[in-house]
């Protein structure tokens, strides 16, 4: 198979214009990456399916990736002369800058025909909020119908042109994306009583003690005090 | 010739009706409560705590409640409190011991991890899967006298494992008590050496120096040595690299880095 | 299509049955097939919506099982996610572990000792065998033979849970792969028993191919029934037997010859109609390729460690990076996509369910057949629904 490199150079002769590079990937699998322009990607993808060399008739998965909003601390080395004429220092200096958040959509894709892959293609938003938009590959590899509607219904992506864009694991109502980094569980999601405490400082936050010491009659017998259900307060003595 | 198929495939079904009667191969269902099939040696299903003495369990607990298995449980279902005092232990260190100790067996999924994560031997799994209850709530959460069993209920159930367990918790009770002796020797020998001419050479560098593995070792000897031996040798930071015999190599690069 | 009246009204809980006026057609019928469903393998709805007795629609609903695995994953640490994986196919635990293990050690760079890989290629072949069999039976049991055949393909699942259980302790949550071997070693008495089985089980396939395979009934109810084309299954990322049997040559074991597969001589079963029978056929002859498979790998186990000395079982923490790693599962192709951020946690920690993706095409099985069809087509597919609502 071709390298990534050839794959990217071709290309960007085939779609001038197109924006396409090259993510590397440090960990020991080495499986890079490219990260294709929003403008031309259903075309591009379909350069890859129908290309005679590459024949990527295959796309195995499709996941949803989240970055949120990071703020990245940057340290610079910056000379300042000294005034008294001595030579001049090294100061460090330290910059705040803040890493716009993106959702991504990565492509596994395989060639059945040739038997080789993979080469992963992966499309970026422009924000996570409402410019949350990448195109549809639905009509170029029908295998990412379902998946495309996962990453819509758990990461919120909105993928244009796809032809049936409706929550699949989550039901209809729910309005959330729960796989996004800055999700939060809601306060009843979970109550039964447990020796821990995070379920269980929830839940009385819920629900009133009544409801909780119904479901759960009696403390253990040595009486941890975040243990079971807690005891009923006593209302106030006048 | 059309039917030959159902034919064929009714003689099947015949053949295994008899053979259902005589051949064990054809029938591997037993009558269970009355009929018990034997357990696999491996059958795991949710976790006890190994004490050495089936006279007094909680007193000879081998947890020393540090956390792990709660930190690595997977669906969460362990609690630990560590204790405030230290009792002495199998090897009659004084250890922290486990104040509370609870699982959720409501919650607890049987997945063996508690039990590969222990540094310790002191958490096993159990073999006893009759345990309904009518109370789905406290009945299934089981504190630390209900989880305790003696280390002999751990060899009844799991023979080979306990055997091989039991073996290297041996080895290492040795080691650690050849390492303790060799380490008090060693340190006399070296305050003998530093009365006869004192020089400072960077013994605390070399302790830095020292790969972790000799480094763990030592600070497990430290207190199972006698502490008449503490007063005797007067720089204790010496006691541990002179357990390391390869401290010289070390000691070159430690002096190198600060 | 709004005048035809073919919009489907807003889902409703439990079963719905609905008329439906198009003018064209007559009346149309809507069924909604489930959730609750004796022949939908769990809790899985089809809207149907029926001209007489031919689906002009289907719209498979699911997601009653979901429990967010992948949010789970992403909030522990990857050892604890491995029992987890048990719990996504719970009929194959054994291969989605190793598919789990192959990601992690892609992602880590950990080598596997080789008796290892023997190992894994012993249990994977092991679920392969259980898993199809248990597909024959159910499928079986859709076509209306309740009970005897799927009992049989039962009394042979049993022998291959109690090798299960008494190796890795669970019939069914195994938990048995580790980055960079196996939890257990397995003695002679469990490979003689391992050995036991798989020779009888070429002569239980006979029995059962005798008693099923030429029935006059299951080929009239499955010969053309569900037909598949090789394109659209290629382009609908159809894996596993299903693919095969639209005669399209792709098995992971060939192609990426994970593990040790290339040291094995074994042939890959090529169907010719992509219909329900070639689809039933295709899984009793990966069977028989299965039990070459294990004989080999049983002779050739060769001795030697089972983990590698210098993997980590706490405190791992593999180096930022990415990886996805994918092997043959009995249902298609499993993989396991992991971004690490080099802390104990994945950032993020994706399943590629191979039953998920075939349902993808399930509606287009489906259309023009009749309603009793569509249960044998959907048992056919192989789905397991931890699995496809994860």
């Amino acid at each position: 198979m071709e390298t990534l490199e050839q794959i990217r150079d071709r290309l960007l002769a085939r779609f001038p214009g197109a924006e396409v590079t090259l993510v590397t990937n440090p960990g020991a699998a080495a499986q890079h990456s490219l990260s294709l322009g929003l403008a031309h990607a259903a075309a591009m993808a379909l350069f890859l399916r129908d290309d005679a060399e590459l024949k990527l008739d295959y796309c195995s998965n499709v996941t949803g990736v989240d970055w949120p909003e990071k703020e990245i601390i940057e340290s610079t080395k910056v000379s300042v002369p000294d005034p008294a004429g001595g030579p001049a220092k090294i100061v460090e200096q330290k910059t705040k800058r803040i890493q716009p958040g993106s959702l991504e959509v990565v492509y596994h894709l395989y060639s059945m025909a040739k038997k080789h892959g993979p080469v992963i293609i992966r499309l970026r938003t422009a924000n996570r909020t409402d410019r949350a938009n990448v195109p549809s590959l639905t009509p170029v590899w029908r295998s990412c119908e379902f998946q495309e509607r996962e990453v819509f219904d758990l990461f919120g992506v909105k993928f244009d042109g796809h032809p049936d864009l409706r929550r699949i694991l989550m039901w209809d109502e729910f309005t959330a994306h729960p796989m996004r980094k800055d999700y939060v569980e809601p306060d009843d999601y979970e109550w039964e009583p447990t020796p821990h405490g995070t379920v269980l400082d929830k839940a009385k936050a819920h629900y009133p003690p009544s409801a909780l010491v119904a479901a759960a009659p009696a403390a253990p017998a040595h009486g941890a005090p975040t243990h079971a259900a807690p005891a009923p307060k006593e209302a106030p003595k006048p | 010739m059309l039917g030959s198929g159902l034919l064929q495939g009714l003689k099947v079904t015949a053949k295994n009706i008899a053979g259902s009667f005589h051949d064990p191969e054809r029938l591997v269902t037993v009558e269970y409560p009355e009929q018990k099939t034997k357990l696999p040696e491996n059958y795991r299903n949710f976790p006890f705590l190994v004490s050495e003495n089936a006279t007094d369990p909680m007193g000879t607990l081998r947890c020393v409640a540090c956390q792990i298995c709660e930190k690595e449980c997977p669906p969460q279902c362990i609690y630990i409190e560590k204790s405030k005092d230290k009792k002495p232990d199998a090897a009659g260190k004084m250890q922290v011991y486990p104040a509370v100790f609870d699982i959720d067996t409501s919650v607890c999924m049987s997945c063996q991890i508690c039990v590969e994560v222990c540094p310790f031997e002191a958490i096993k799994m159990d073999q006893v899967f009759e345990i309904a209850t009518t109370d789905r709530f406290n009945a299934l959460l089981l504190d630390r006298n209900q989880l305790a069993k003696p280390n002999s209920y751990y060899h009844q159930i799991h023979p080979t494992e306990a055997a091989e367990v039991d073996g290297r918790l041996l080895a290492e009770r040795k080691a650690a008590e050849e390492k303790a002796k060799a380490a008090a020797a060693a340190a006399a020998a070296k305050a003998a050496a530093a009365a006869a001419a004192p020089k400072p050479v960077a013994t605390p560098t070399a302790t830095a120096g020292a790969p972790g593995a000799v480094a763990a070792t030592v600070s497990v000897a430290k207190p199972a040595t006698p502490p008449a031996a503490a007063p005797v040798s007067a720089t204790p930071p010496a006691a541990a690299p002179a357990a390391s015999p390869a401290q010289n190599a070390p000691a070159s690069d430690g002096k190198a880095a600060p | 299509m709004s005048n035809s009246g073919l919009e489907f009204p807003a889902p409703v809980g439990g079963s719905h049955v609905a008329a439906v006026h198009d003018p064209f057609h007559g009346d149309l019928l809507e069924v909604s097939m489930g959730p609750h469903h004796p022949s939908t393998h769990g809790v899985f709805r089809m809207m149907v919506t029926l001209d007489g007795e031919t689906i002009v629609k289907l719209k498979p609903v699911f997601g009653y099982l979901h429990r967010n695995h992948e949010k789970l994953g992403e909030n522990t640490s990857y050892l604890a996610s491995m029992p987890y994986t048990d719990r996504l196919d719970y009929l194959n635990s054994m291969t989605n572990n190793w598919a789990y293990a192959l990601a992690v050690e892609k992602l880590a760079g950990q080598p596997v000792p080789e008796r290892a890989e023997y190992l894994r290629v012993i249990l994977a072949e092991l679920t392969r065998l259980l898993n199809h069999v248990c597909l024959a039976g159910f499928l079986l049991q859709d076509t209306g033979a309740s009970g005897t055949p799927l009992m049989y393909a039962f009394r042979e699942r049993e022998k291959i849970l109690d090798l299960f259980e008494s190796l890795s302790g669970s019939r069914m949550m195994c938990n048995y792969q580790r980055f960079g071997g196996c939890r257990v070693d397995a003695s002679p008495e469990w490979l003689a028993g391992a050995k036991h089985i798989t020779d009888n089980f070429g002569r239980f396939l006979d029995e059962y191919e005798e008693l099923i395979t030429g029935n006059e009934i299951l080929m009239a109810r499955t010969q053309g029934v569900g037909a598949l084309s090789p394109e659209l299954a290629i382009s609908a990322g159809i894996t596993g037997p299903m693919l095969r049997a639209t005669g399209v040559d792709y098995d992971l074991r060939k192609v990426d010859a994970y593990g040790v597969y290339s040291r094995f001589n074994f042939r890959v079963p090529l169907g010719d109609h992509g219909d329900t029978y070639d689809r039933y056929m295709i899984r009793v002859l990966e069977m028989r390729e299965s039990i070459t498979i294990l004989q080999q790998a049983l002779r050739d186990l060769p001795a030697g460690p089972i983990m590698d000395p210098k993997a980590k079982i706490r405190g791992f923490r593999p180096k930022a990076g990415e990886a996805y790693g994918r092997i043959e599962g009995p249902k298609g192709e499993i993989g396991f996509y992991l971004i690490s951020d080099g802390s104990p946690n994945p950032y993020r920690y994706r399943v590629r369910p191979p039953s998920f993706v075939n349902l993808t095409v399930l509606e287009d099985m489906c259309l023009g057949q009749t309603i009793a069809d569509a249960v044998i087509i959907l048992g056919s597919v192989d789905i397991v629904l931890g699995e496809v609502d994860r």
